[in-house]
């Protein structure tokens, strides 16, 4: 079954034009776009709704509290959770990573203990770390990029030998690699380490299952996934979160408080302070709702024959000028395009293309320690999503002739 | 709405293609300083040797960057060889001076010429950069070279 032609209908953004052209936007893997349905959710839930959670005795506060408890439920059966108190809500993927190192890793992180990452992480993934390592005093090791922006995990036993947590990402925000986290999963557990998934660029293109995964954590952010911004997602196994002390303190996260202390409230909540996001987590069951009438096996499957057409196309017509980072087999990756065009710099690029109504994204994408691997200072990316078609990579390949003009070097 | 020949003026990509005074000095004599755009990743290494009199004998160019970046610090290296800092820093300040966005001129930065900075200081290849202002991300590109060479010469300045 294929996606319904007419899905850029339901998205309002993507009806305007920019100088009079179409405006074609190809930067998903930055932020998605919303659809109507996720936009009217968040609106109704403002103009029906809106009442704080967990305290009201009124009709108003118990539709609330439903519509967030619903949302997490929601969330749980989308990555198949074994139960909605295993998603705690957070502001992105950054925050969970954080939440994630400052609890768990900040009870179980030492001077003899060695965190494993790969060179293909985003920042998200990197700096918490660092932050703790410099800290706690534990060592970080890395698991390098090979060719075709795969892993080599030739050596991978060698550097899980002692390790206490492997953080990783299931699909690269600059190569589309898409990595085999249940064997990695299983490398670590052998060596008696935990695993950690960065599924930000996952969740939002391939049916998720953190438990087939065999992930002990997994963190995703929801405007990657027609969501609204400001919400993101931690899920853990439940014992793991059971034994994580809490990460901010405040309303919510409690149970009990006395001049002399406190006491902390269960799971998720405990790791949830304050008034939490409400509206956004209607926005986020909205868009989980959107994708699962469309199908995520559908959603895939666009998206790696657009992504093959695209490879095809850019190939074809800039043979001897294009270097598209990462796999070239389409199955193996996601619809996430970097490439050097020639000499020009991306920021250039980028420009030009602006003046044709296509939004890519420029730069380092996040991911300083893996530009340095390729070998480049920074690159295009143009990526791909359900509301894509091969008229958005054509005029992508018509647009980069104007760069070639302008900078024929 | 600037269209990209705003942007990309023949000079700058003259200047792009084949920069002016690229390499490195030997430190010391000469001062070295960095310069870093976080948002996209350029690197600008700029290096300057200044005599007891306050002349800039040498100046080089390292890093790397898109044309905008790559194109003013060629710009800005020519302008300064053989000027003294103090000259150096008049035609900084009458350059940043150029870059800065007055929210009103946004639309027509061309028809004001209220800067009276600006007009105090030849500006002569570097006035091909002022299409960039119309490109609001593109500034930081423009002026990291000149951010870096205020660096070098503040350097000097400590050592001296």
């Amino acid at each position: 079954m294929n996606l319904p032609s007419k899905i850029i209908e339901d998205f309002p953004v993507l009806r305007q034009t920019v100088d009079g052209k179409r405006l074609v936007y190809l930067d998903s893997a930055n932020t998605s776009q919303k659809p109507q349905c996720v936009i009217d959710a968040m609106t109704n839930y403002y103009e029906t709704i809106n009442a704080n959670v967990h305290r009201g005795s009124y009709r108003l506060a118990v539709q609330a509290t439903d519509a967030l408890e619903g949302a997490r439920a929601k969330v749980a059966q989308f990555i198949n959770a074994g139960s909605a108190a295993e998603v705690v809500f957070t502001k992105n993927a950054t925050e969970a990573m954080n939440l994630l190192a400052r609890t768990w890793g900040h009870a179980n992180l030492g001077e003899s203990d060695v965190v494993v990452l790969s060179e293909m992480e985003h920042h998200a993934n990197i700096v918490p770390w660092h932050m703790l390592a410099a800290e706690k005093g534990f060592e970080l090791r890395w698991i390098p990029v090979g060719p075709e922006g795969r892993l080599q995990l030739d050596s991978l036993d060698r550097l899980l030998d002692g390790a206490t947590l492997l953080s990783v990402t299931a699909m690269s925000n600059v190569l589309g690699t898409i990595n085999p986290i249940p064997e990695l999963a299983d490398a670590a557990h052998r060596h008696g380490a935990l695993i950690s998934v960065d599924a930000s660029q996952y969740v939002p293109h391939v049916a998720t299952d953190v438990q087939a995964m065999g992930a002990d954590f997994l963190v995703f952010t929801g405007h990657k996934l027609l969501g609204p911004t400001g919400i993101g997602v931690l899920w853990g196994r439940p014992e793991l979160l059971e034994a994580m002390p809490p990460f901010l303190g405040g309303g919510e996260m409690i149970l009990n408080v006395t001049k002399e202390g406190f006491t902390t409230a269960d799971v998720p909540w405990k790791f949830e302070a304050g008034t939490p996001m409400v509206a956004e987590a209607v926005g986020l069951a909205a868009a989980v709702d959107y994708l699962n009438v469309l199908g995520m096996d559908e959603i895939r499957a666009h998206e790696t024959k657009l992504t093959a057409y695209a490879m095809r196309c850019l190939k074809s017509r800039y043979a001897d000028t294009i270097t598209i980072h990462g796999p070239s087999e389409p199955a193996e990756r996601g619809g996430v395009l970097s490439f050097e065009f020639g000499d020009v710099h991306p920021h250039d690029v980028a420009q030009v293309l602006d003046e044709a109504g296509i939004c890519v994204r420029a730069g380092h994408h996040c991911a300083k320690p893996l530009m340095r691997v390729l070998g480049v200072p920074a690159s295009s990316r143009a990526s791909l999503y359900l509301y894509n078609n091969e008229s958005d990579v054509d005029a992508l390949a018509d647009a980069l002739e104007r760069a070639d003009e302008i900078f024929s070097l | 709405m600037p269209g990209l020949e705003d942007l990309y003026r023949e000079i700058i990509l003259d200047h792009y293609r084949s920069p002016r005074n690229r390499g490195e000095l030997v430190v010391p004599p000469a001062a070295r300083a960095e310069g870093f755009n976080p948002l996209c990743g350029d690197e600008i290494v700029v290096y300057i040797d200044v005599d007891d009199e306050g002349t800039i004998r040498d100046i080089a160019i390292g890093g790397q960057g898109c044309s905008i970046s790559q194109s003013s610090a060629s710009m800005m290296s020519a302008a300064v060889k053989g000027h003294t800092v103090e000259e150096a820093r008049q035609l900084i300040s009458a350059f940043k001076s150029m870059m800065s966005i007055h929210e009103n001129d946004l639309d027509d930065v061309d028809d004001h010429e209220d800067h009276t900075e600006i007009e105090t200081v030849e500006l002569g290849d570097l006035d091909a950069l002022r299409g960039v202002v119309k490109f609001p991300v593109r500034i930081k590109c423009a002026t990291l070279s000149w951010n870096t060479l205020i660096q070098a010469l503040d350097e000097v300045a400590a050592t001296s």
